[in-house]
């Protein structure tokens, strides 16, 4: 194989080392070449961990000299969210309070991959503390849409996102809240899986909402993210509410026969706000999925108007109380003041960006003292509702089918001065994450040279299934192949 | 007017695991500052807690010991605030599922038995402690530090009814579940190691009635003397107030031992909002009753129960009862002895008057006595078998304790063994008929009686190494009775 990362898939990548047609080393260059010629256009890393990858793609080249036997990732570049703890390696979550912040741990999804022989480039750039929808939030630098450097990546995880769009990685691990792997992957032309809640350990990851976070893969196809999600998944006696059950052999799942499914479309995903272009390109994916087989129904999921409103309720609460050990007493930014007190107001006052503080406002609010059940105890209760409206759907269909967000790409600062605007461009995300299941979005079409993101929605653990659609899909389409124009 | 106090007492023990409520981390005492900590207790960004299984067990012991009903179903909650010494900034605990609800705790007052109810059991999280500078620490004055060793380390909380109605009574109610607390092995209950503390929630009313006065919360009740003081000092001051015609106003109040005064800490109105809501890391823990009933059959017998025991079993003396059953281990030790064989009541009145002085100045407990249950039994054999004196049984004993050794092993040392060569006997017989003439006179006119004194004399005589049966046995023989 040619050293040219703009035809290159993880899934090849790792079958090239095994069998010695590339040396990791080599693959590593590439990317790390690429990285540095592209990358101060973008914005899409933190951190870059030059040697580190480095060190990391000789020991696969040794162990592969070695006879030992290679995982399937071995030697593959994972870019990684800079809200993943990595041992050794500064951890920002792009929020200045956490600047020189080295975990002295690894969190298990790094822990797995550093076994299974990753490479990994870099530290990816987020909304600070994963909250936002464009990267603008990010305390560093925005990151640029490779796909269009006048536009957002999609956020939080739009470092990541754009880390593989513009082929500084074949892969990226993200997180998604709210929708933060799966609207940067509409954004930016991929695939973005947000696993069950559950599914994948949490340790690690730098909690925004702990019961939304999950982590997940992003990837140019079905194959490549079954293989991330391969190595990620599975049982951790680390975190408490990951699910105890083995997880499936996903590339594995990918190989059986297709069987078609019952796609279900929620009729409130396509109502106001939907932009024509992204109706169409779903129109247009529907009828695929009908030529593989699959049959198409509509569906009603009633609670959905009042899943924004509940997000921001929960996820607000969850976060107030997260992130108040960001006190300057033990790590990151501390601002000395003789007063213990005035230390906290200015630390957190400097350390923090506006939207982090406006949310840990709000959810202070939700959790105060004769608030507690108008706000956030109503919320749960609605959560609830909008769990059951899913589980009433499922009774008549194996998968739902909506777009991802209601646009493509926004331009930078179209709604940064509107937070409710910014908010619903979560509406068709924001969902999965409250009833715990597994999404993926993945591309579709494209308005112009900007992608369009479809997302399907499963019962819980049936991310199997999805990627399975989305494999036979992709063999019929070729969006997901689509390179940035322009780019060099 | 007379008042009638009420109390309520809120007491955290330190639940007596080897590992942190959250984390794997050590919960040993006086360790150097942050050395029992890691990534989950310390609190740092990504990390998540795992409930410590064994913590839920002595929790539950605790809860069905107090007579409480446990929760089938139990959730933790955060309970958030700022202070440098909680490095989450919330404190993982329980709020509306607590481990348990609605026990209660018989105490006895003055010899009267008073029912004292118990609203709650919780676990939860300690936090750190701040450690000031001072001159030689070579950092500027005002200068705090953070020590981390105890956050983290599980803590039950023992929530009271106001069913309190004196201090005496509180501090018979912290006896008792001290008490309970140690016999079943849930807490060793040791305020200076921070193992046990209390704060206790004081409200005066007119006596006869039922409605509830304002209270305050007593904190900083470093001993169960400074509780019984702080609550005297309390009733007091409020009685005054109302006296005076003032008003009572909630608050929280930390107590100083030094002047035995207290001085308002919060008010009512800058009290925390701690925003309970529930932990999102940790799922809800079901309780089955298969569960339930396994740690009961576990728990050991209770102490008002095995006292009951010692008086029909072993036909004891309430106060010998009281004092043997006071610790288990002490209980435990009294009843191995029982057992091989001592009469019960010859060992109940040698181990309060020698053993307990013994252990009490060697500081140990009587499950590490040096002087194990059987070489007590054989000592008391001994006498009883009319083999040594009680004296001699006293004499030896210490030596019993710093060795280890036999009884028998002791008297051969010592050189203290019987002496039962009926040579040696008639020579101390001859010698005590020769010295006591009137005592020989009365014998011979038909006072049997004063046979028991020769028998006395011969004794001392043989520094008690004469065997009293033999004694008796020949100088009968000398009367020819």
């Amino acid at each position: 194989m040619t050293p040219s990362p703009e035809t290159w898939t993880a899934e090849s990548i790792g079958a090239a080392i095994r069998d010695g047609g590339l040396h990791a080393s080599d693959v590593c260059e590439s990317y790390l070449d690429r990285i540095r010629r592209l990358d101060p256009k973008l914005n899409a890393f933190v951190t870059v961990l030059e040697s580190g990858a480095r060190m990391q793609a000789e020991s696969v080249d040794r162990d592969r000299k070695a006879g030992k036997p290679l995982h399937p990732l071995a030697g593959v570049p994972v870019a990684l969210k800079d809200n993943l703890c990595a041992r050794g390696v500064e951890t920002t979550c792009s929020s200045k309070i956490l600047r020189n912040f080295i975990p002295p741990y690894d969190a298990t999804v790094i822990e797995r991959l550093r076994a299974a022989g990753s490479v990994f480039p870099g530290k990816t750039n987020l909304d600070e503390f994963a909250m936002g929808s464009s990267t603008e939030n990010s305390g560093l630098f925005p990151t640029r849409n490779p796909h269009d450097p006048g536009r957002v990546p999609g956020g939080s995880s739009g470092g990541s996102a754009a880390s593989v769009a513009a082929d500084f990685a074949p892969l990226a691990l993200g997180s998604d809240t709210g929708g933060s792997i799966r609207q940067p992957a509409s954004f930016c032309g991929l695939v973005g899986l947000k696993p069950t809640y559950g599914r994948v350990s949490r340790y690690g990851l730098i909690a925004f909402a702990s019961s939304l976070d999950q982590i997940g893969p992003f990837a140019r196809t079905a194959m490549d993210a079954a293989l991330l999600m391969d190595a990620i998944t599975g049982p951790d006696p680390r975190d408490s509410t990951c699910l105890p059950e083995p997880a499936p052999k996903f590339a594995d799942g990918l190989r059986e026969p297709f069987r078609p499914v019952r796609i279900g479309m929620p009729r409130e995903y396509f109502a106001e706000g939907l932009a024509k272009p992204v109706a169409g390109a779903i129109d247009r994916l529907k009828d695929v999925l009908v030529s593989l087989g699959c049959s198409v129904v509509d569906v009603s999921l009633p609670h959905t108007p009042y899943a924004v409103p509940t997000y921001y309720l929960v996820a607000t609460a969850e976060a107030s109380s997260n992130l108040a050990r960001y006190d300057g007493v033990r790590y990151g930014l501390r601002i000395d003041s003789a007063d213990l007190v005035q230390q906290y107001f200015l630390t957190r006052a400097r350390g923090f960006g506006a939207e982090v503080k406006r949310r840990i406002m709000l959810g202070t609010y939700a959790l105060s003292s004769g608030y507690y059940d108008a706000y956030y105890l109503k919320a749960m209760k609605v959560r609830r509702l909008i769990y059951n409206d899913f589980m009433e759907a499922f009774r008549g269909v194996d998968l739902l089918l909506t777009p991802t967000a209601p646009t493509t790409a926004f331009k930078f600062g179209e709604k940064v001065s509107d937070p409710l605007q910014m908010y619903l461009s979560d509406i068709y995300t924001i969902s999965a994450n409250l009833a715990g299941l597994p999404a993926v979005s993945f591309p579709c079409g494209f308005e112009n040279h900007l992608p369009i993101g479809a997302q399907m929605i499963g019962p819980a653990l049936s991310e199997l299934r999805m990627l399975r659609i989305l494999h036979e899909y992709q063999k019929q389409t070729d969006w997901h192949a689509r390179r940035p124009q322009n780019l060099s | 007017m007379t008042y009638e106090p009420v109390i309520g007492l809120e007491v955290h023990v330190q639940l007596k695991t080897s590992s942190k409520l959250f984390c794997g981390c050590s919960v040993q005492f006086g360790q150097d500052p942050n050395r029992n900590t890691c990534p989950v207790c310390m609190g740092l960004p990504g990390v998540l807690p795992v409930l410590n299984r064994q913590s839920v067990l002595l929790g539950l012991r605790a809860a069905i010991a107090l007579n409480c009903r446990p929760a089938p179903f139990f959730k933790f909650d955060r309970k958030n605030y700022f202070y440098p010494d909680l490095p989450k900034a919330y404190q993982i605990s329980q709020y509306d599922l607590p481990l348990a609800l609605d026990g209660f705790l018989d105490v006895s007052v003055d010899g009267q038995a008073r029912r004292v109810g118990l609203e709650r059991v919780h676990m939860e999280e300690d936090a750190g402690k701040l450690v000031h500078a001072e001159p030689g620490h070579g950092v500027p004055a005002g200068t705090s530090f953070v020590d981390y060793n105890r956050a983290g380390v599980p803590l039950m909380e023992i929530v009271s009814r106001p069913d309190l109605r004196s201090s005496k009574e509180a501090h018979a109610y912290l006896d008792a579940l001290k008490q309970i607390m140690r016999y079943i092995g849930v807490s060793d209950c040791d305020m200076e190691k921070g193992s046990l503390r209390c704060d206790a929630n004081v409200s005066i009313r007119p006596a006869g009635s039922s409605t509830l006065g304002v209270k305050a919360e007593l904190k900083n009740l470093n001993s169960f003397k400074f509780v019984e003081r702080a609550i005297d000092g309390e009733i007091a001051r409020q009685t005054e107030i109302l006296q005076s015609g003032g008003k009572i106003v909630q608050e929280t109040r930390g107590y100083d031992s030094a002047s035995n005064t207290s001085h308002a800490q919060r008010s009512k109105e800058e009290a925390h909002d701690y925003r309970y809501f529930p932990e999102p890391d940790l799922p809800g823990f079901s309780l089955s009753p298969e569960n339930i009933e396994s740690v009961r059959k576990n728990i050991p017998e209770l102490p008002a129960v095995r006292r009951a025991r010692f008086l029909s079993e072993y036909h004891l003396p309430d106060y010998d009862a009281d004092v043997l059953t006071a610790e288990s281990t002490m209980a435990d030790y009294f009843e191995s002895v029982a057992r091989e064989g001592a009469d019960p009541k010859k060992a109940s009145n040698f181990i309060m008057a020698e053993l307990m002085h013994d252990l009490k100045s060697a500081g140990l407990s009587a499950d590490q006595s040096p002087v194990n249950p059987r070489h007590l039994a054989e000592l008391l054999k001994l006498v009883a078998d009319g083999k040594i004196s009680g004296k001699i049984s006293k004499e030896i004993f210490p030596v019993m304790f710093k060795s280890g050794k036999s009884p028998a092993e002791v008297l051969k040392e010592e050189n203290m063994e019987l002496i039962s060569d009926a040579g040696v006997i008639a020579a101390f017989i001859d010698q005590a008929i020769a010295e006591n003439p009137k005592a020989v006179q009365d014998i011979k006119g038909g006072k049997q009686s004063t046979l028991g004194f020769l028998v006395g004399q011969i004794m001392k005589k043989s520094r008690g190494q004469a065997d009293p049966a033999l004694v008796t046995q020949e100088l009968r023989k000398k009367f020819g009775l």
